[in-house]
């Protein structure tokens, strides 16, 4: 510390780490409270019988049992949820890319635009889900409406089994301008005299986009990713509101199917067992992903010194 | 950038416009189509083809709606929300970056490295628990669960503070120690000062999640009268669900001020996207 000649070392330093826990205490007293104990609690909950007003009774794995071989309704909604996830996070990633290449190019009024490609990202989750089960409806929406000027004979849509989980991926890819603005960031960070010296190779844009841009942007694509991966496996409002799991079950999602066993069940024993399988189930994910990430994410400094 | 000659620029930059209008519109459709619907008699929403001019402008919708919602009420629990843990966020927030950005203690790496893992986990992992205690406290269907959590920090906010303060020069605090002020000084004289940017920053992001935040007040409310806004409106779906004009008119106005606040307060956000770092 800068200040430290004025007083001796060791009494200054100590004085300075006990004032350091004060200032982050709240913090740690939270982590504590709302995070790791309930963690903790959650890993005992599961292997109890506990309907919030009776004492909890223990039940070994039986829990765990019911999820994986007795309820159909869980298998279903482990799958719906990999269904959304395995299609909204690549084609999100795609898309918010192409949009923040888009809005990265310097023309006059570009900030309009970008600010109409971010407004999805602010809107509020249901109202959102209540406009899109309008433009989804299969008679008036405007959807099939203007599929129907083009000549196809739109889906039922949110009432089709078949149709529901690809509505609700596409209905995704509105809200994509968080992860557009993210980009946006890293591409302007790019050096520019990467371009330029890669321009005097006589690289053409692909090549630019595809050994200067996607390299230097790599970091940016592994957030998104990651995040986009946490944030697909809660996918919650939008089946809550819309649909309500329907029809027949096909948009029953892993958190709605929780939200049912713990908050209209009652069954927070059988809830918290789903709670830490998804919980290890996106830990793996995670985890995984920075793994793996070495081998195509390149960082231009290794870690920053703190 | 002169490579081609200067119709090739206007070819080039015309098409991009094209295509920027083109998604733009795409961007822009629902909103439009969603006032569209707000201002229609109920008579022309059944009509096919939809027509995008409503005739004639059924304005008095949005009063109805949102007396029929009771928005006044669910305004004002909203609001009471948003703003409690609006100041717990900053008070926590504020205090928690401070100690992880000035001072030297044992295993502050550590630490910060558990406070941004802590972000991956996904709340519904740890709400059980959490609402168990809060039942057993009594405060379920009163709005403590959602204000007082604030009180304790968020990762993401603490993040971007740390962040933010580690640009404010040490000199300055070197010169309040000279000049006889201790850690609190600082923090009140020259950090929280300088830090209005980000402070506006955490803020917003805050008042715009806090605003939208559906399944906290799900599931811990449970009463009507004690719903935010955005579980009273999908609450009047539940009950209103034909009514299309309504539902689309009280949509715009539940949206309406976090848009307001995105449209007038868009330096703030870039800003703070800055701030996470991620600028590859």
């Amino acid at each position: 510390m800068p200040w430290s000649w004025y007083r001796p070392r060791t009494c200054i330093a100590r004085r300075e780490a006990r004032f350091g826990y004060l200032f982050i205490s709240p913090w740690i007293i939270g982590f504590l409270l709302f995070v790791i104990g309930p963690l903790l609690a959650s890993i005992w909950l599961s292997f109890t019988d506990y309907e919030l007003f009776t004492p909890p009774v223990g039940i070994g794995f039986r829990n765990y049992q019911e999820l994986l071989f007795k309820d159909p309704l869980y298998p279903l909604s482990l799958f719906n949820t990999v269904y959304y996830v395995i299609f909204a996070v690549p084609l999100g990633l795609i898309v918010s890319l192409l949009l923040a290449l888009l809005v990265n190019q310097k023309v006059k009024g570009i900030t309009v635009y970008r600010t109409i490609y971010y407004l999805p990202s602010v809107t509020s989750g249901v109202a959102i889900s209540l406009l899109w089960l309008w433009l989804f409806n299969p008679q008036l929406g405007l959807i099939n409406y203007i599929l129907g000027k083009v000549g196809i004979s739109g889906p039922g849509w949110l009432v089709e089994p078949k149709w529901a989980k690809p509505a609700l991926i596409i209905m995704s890819l509105w809200g994509t301008g968080g992860a557009m603005v993210i980009f946006l960031a890293g591409l302007q960070g790019v050096p520019t005299h990467l371009y330029e010296a890669s321009e005097l190779d006589g690289a053409n844009w692909w090549q630019k986009f595809r050994h200067v841009t996607l390299p230097m942007i790599s970091p940016v694509i592994l957030f998104n990713l990651i995040m986009g991966l946490i944030g697909s496996f809660q996918v919650f409002t939008q089946a809550f509101v819309m649909t309500q799991g329907g029809p027949s079950n096909a948009t029953l999602f892993y958190v709605l199917y929780l939200f049912r066993n713990a908050f209209l069940l009652l069954r927070m024993g059988y809830a918290a067992a789903m709670a830490w399988i998804l919980f290890l189930i996106v830990l793996v994910l995670t985890l995984f992903q920075l793994k793996f990430s070495s081998k195509w994410v390149y960082y231009e400094t290794k870690l920053e010194g703190r | 950038m002169f490579r081609g000659g200067w119709v090739e620029n206007l070819v080039k930059n015309l098409l991009l416009y094209i295509i920027l209008t083109a998604v733009g519109l795409l961007f822009a459709l629902p909103f439009l189509w969603t006032i569209s619907t707000a201002l229609k008699e109920s008579a022309q929403i059944w009509q096919f083809p939809p027509r995008w001019i409503p005739n004639p402008f059924q304005w008095q919708n949005f009063p109805e709606a949102l007396k029929i919602m009771n928005f006044l009420l669910h305004l004002k629990n909203t609001l009471i929300v948003v703003f409690t843990s609006l100041v717990g966020v900053l008070f926590s927030c504020t205090l928690v970056a401070y100690g992880f950005s000035r001072f030297r203690f044992g295993g502050r790496n550590l630490l910060f490295i558990v406070l941004l893992s802590t972000m991956m986990v996904p709340p519904q992992v740890t709400i059980i628990p959490i609402f168990i205690i809060f039942t057993k406290l009594q405060w379920v269907n009163t709005f403590k669960p959602l204000i007082v959590p604030a009180f304790f920090g968020y990762p993401f906010y603490i993040f971007l503070l740390r962040q933010f303060f580690m640009t404010i020069p040490y000199e300055l605090d070197e010169a309040t120690i000279i000049d006889g002020g201790d850690y609190f000084t600082i923090f009140w004289r020259i950090i929280l000062p300088l830090s209005k940017p980000a402070l506006a920053t955490v803020s917003i992001f805050h008042f715009i999640g806090a605003w939208n935040d559906f399944f906290g007040p799900l599931v811990y409310l449970s009463e009507n009268t004690k719903y935010t806004l955005a579980v009273a409106l999908a609450a009047f779906r539940g009950v209103y669900w034909t009514y299309w004009h309504y539902l689309m008119a009280a949509s715009v106005v539940v949206a309406l001020p976090c848009l307001l606040l995105y449209f007038f307060a868009q330096r703030f956000f870039i800003q703070g996207i800055t701030l996470t770092g991620m600028r590859g």
